[in-house]
């Protein structure tokens, strides 16, 4: 994979915060990424880690009690959080679209499944309805589904069907980016398989960026050019797939690795991760990963690590002071 | 099978529910004539020892969950037996009441958050199985137990757990309240309806874990998922249904290994694996899932199947061993 020198989207520095009564709850904590055009990006960690937080912001899809509270998003350059209505308007989804959680819930029930394909293209872009039909139909095709189906509802599809014409209606502007936020997880695995299968071809022929959201780090490791794991809303680790699966570094990555039993390989007990997820409004002095850690000291209890180059390779960063730098340390800009 | 069995197995000592046939319609409809089914279930025999766990893993739809229910006696079969120690558990001349049935069978559900009362804490959720099927426990004793309990289940303090409420806890640390639950009763089976799959990733192997050590002491696990290799993480042995059907089933790395039924075959190959970007070659022709009815025939595999022959639209297959412990039910097997 070849990472052109321009990122189509730079997250930078950005911290989200859950404004409730006990206090703020930063469930993205100074994370910043990039995203190249064409690259497929996984973000993995454990439920309430953050990454589907960011990947809201990434859209600037928040609102109260969620506050992005620090950062810039820059998406070719332009910040989507100083857009107004209108330019946000007209960002969304002609320029990156999502495909949300349990996506198959995200269609309108009582509106056929033609109407809310076609209704996405006169929204956006100046066509005359029969264009814009032609249109739906055409993208029905392209994820595998007669067009005879724009009539029909939600309920008369099945699952795997209903997440392909959400994939479509999300493809049918053809934008640079798409946030797929767990699209898959309600699915069953044969059904998943076909679904990524075909997601893949189209990314070939259309050449769209993908940010990956997931906590199963088997399937992303199959997909993904680059891992970033979260935990507890920091950034704790970015590498290549290669490295994050075989070569991780931090200790948590470790042991989410080492959580997924494998269907062929060694038969071996495994431990997961011992103790439970971060609080996030009792968040500790040093590394928020302290009281799960094995190899936790003074160090970790009394200063947060930075999240830092480690290799050579720029692509690769660590947050842990466990982890022996085996270059310069080179900070993360603020 | 049921007359045969003691000279086909050996004479199990230890406990084992053991199925024949089962077969659960499920109406379609509430006419009083020419009602509609769908056969949820057909024709599935398997064996629960003690100590031991059976994964029983399919698609959603395939008849998994219901037949965990059946064996908990929340649906009555429409033909077929469950024997307990070769006690038939619906058998309505002799029945036993459902309170001797579940201090000897309990369910784990899939979601703990919706298991345990909101309104209780947890002492109370471990407290009433023990007064209910241990009438003479109280006081102290009781106490002593719910503490026991919990500690078993791997949460401490325990004294504190005891008095917090479901909402204190995380999802790992209910489903571990609601495996205490099952424990309480004094419970030899347990049934495990998709136990980890609504809990976080890093600690759905402490779960997974646990259940392995009580399998130590003697309890045996239907385990039910659509994971096949959490299946074979935990379960000594798997069973893999299609649309009501088991096809194929025996020794888990056996089963997952060195999978003979295509639709074994498709499911594995649909497992995904880090770092291995497959080159997909067609496993299986694009078809629906068929709706199962009492009158549908042959495998209900045969219209996705790429290595279909004309019988299989015929009768669903006879069972063919493969190994010692490994079967299945497909034509291209039949020798």
């Amino acid at each position: 994979m070849s990472i052109s020198k321009q990122p189509l989207l730079q997250i930078k520095d950005v911290c989200v915060d859950y404004v409730t009564d006990n206090g703020n709850a930063r469930a993205v904590n100074h994370v910043s990424l990039d995203i190249h055009p064409g690259e497929t990006v996984g973000l993995a960690g454990e439920s309430g880690c953050g990454k589907s937080t960011l990947a809201f912001a990434i859209s600037n899809l928040h609102n109260a009690p969620a506050l992005i509270s620090h950062g810039e998003i820059l998406f070719e350059g332009r910040d989507i959080l100083k857009m107004d209505d209108e330019q946000l308007r007209a960002f969304r989804w002609n320029e990156t679209a999502m495909v949300f959680q349990s996506a198959m819930n995200s269609l309108n029930p009582v509106i056929t499944i033609g109407d809310q394909l076609v209704d996405v293209v006169l929204a956006h872009k100046d066509v005359t309805p029969a264009e814009a039909y032609a249109k739906g139909e055409e993208l029905l095709q392209v994820v595998g589904i007669h067009p005879s189906r724009m009539k029909s509802y939600p309920h008369q599809l099945s699952g795997g069907m209903r997440q392909r014409v959400v994939i479509a209606i999300a493809l049918i502007l053809r934008p640079k980016l798409i946030i797929m936020d767990e699209p898959t997880t309600a699915l069953d695995v044969v059904v998943e398989r076909d679904i990524m299968d075909e997601l893949f071809q189209l990314k070939d022929k259309f050449g769209f960026a993908i940010l990956f959201i997931s906590h199963d780090l088997g399937l992303m490791g199959e997909i993904a050019d680059r891992i970033g794991i979260m935990y507890a809303g920091k950034l704790v680790e970015l590498g290549t797939a290669d490295e994050i699966l075989h070569k991780a570094q931090h200790p948590y990555t470790k042991g989410l690795v080492r959580s997924f039993p494998t269907i062929h390989g060694p038969k071996v007990r495994l431990e997961g991760i011992p103790g439970n997820p971060l609080n996030l409004l009792e968040t500790p002095e040093g590394c928020y990963f302290q009281a799960r850690c094995s190899l936790c000291d003074s160090e970790c209890i009394n200063n947060m690590p930075p999240l830092i180059q480690t290799q050579t390779e720029p692509s690769r960063l660590v947050a842990c002071h466990k982890v022996q730098p085996t270059s310069v340390r080179v900070e993360m800009p603020a | 099978m049921s007359v045969q069995r003691q000279q086909d197995e050996p004479i199990i000592e230890k406990p084992s529910i053991y199925v024949e046939d089962l077969v659960i319609d499920f109406a379609l409809d509430s006419a009083m004539f020419n009602k509609k089914y769908m056969r949820a279930v057909n024709e599935v025999s398997f064996i629960l020892k003690a100590g031991e766990a059976l994964a029983v893993v399919g698609e959603s739809g395939s008849g998994k969950s219901t037949c965990a229910r059946a064996l908990c006696r929340l649906y009555e079969p429409t033909s077929g037996k469950i024997y307990m120690q070769d006690v038939d558990v619906n058998d309505k001349k002799n029945k036993l009441s459902q309170r001797q049935y579940a201090k000897e069978v309990q369910m784990i559900f899939q979601d703990p958050f919706g298991s345990l009362n909101t309104v209780h804490n947890i002492r109370h959720h471990l407290a009433r199985p023990l007064k209910i099927h241990h009438p003479h426990m109280s006081g102290d004793e009781l106490e002593q137990r719910v503490i026991e309990l919990i500690e078993r289940v791997g949460l401490s303090p325990a004294k504190q757990t005891a008095d917090k409420y479901p909402h204190e806890l995380s999802g790992g640390q209910r489903q571990r309240v609601a495996i205490a639950r099952a424990l309480a009763v004094g419970a030899k089976f347990i049934l495990a309806d998709e136990p980890i799959s609504m809990l976080d990733v890093s600690i759905r192997l402490g779960i997974l874990n646990l259940m392995a050590d009580m399998k130590k002491d003697g309890i045996g696990f239907l385990y039910i998922t659509h994971d096949i290799a959490t299946a074979r993480y935990f379960a000594e042995r798997t069973a893999v249904m299609y649309v009501g059907h088991m096809v194929e089933w025996g020794n888990s790395d056996s089963v997952t290994q060195n999978p003979q039924h295509p639709y074994t075959q498709l499911l594995i190959s649909a497992v995904p694996e880090a770092g291995i970007r497959k080159e997909r070659k067609a496993m299986a022709k694009k078809a629906d899932i068929p709706l199962w009815k009492p009158e549908s025939k042959g495998c209900p595999f045969a219209e996705r199947c790429l290595q279909v022959k004309p019988e299989c639209s015929q009768a669903m297959p006879p069972v063919t061993q493969l190994a010692e412990d490994h079967f299945v039910r497909c034509y291209l097997y039949e020798n």
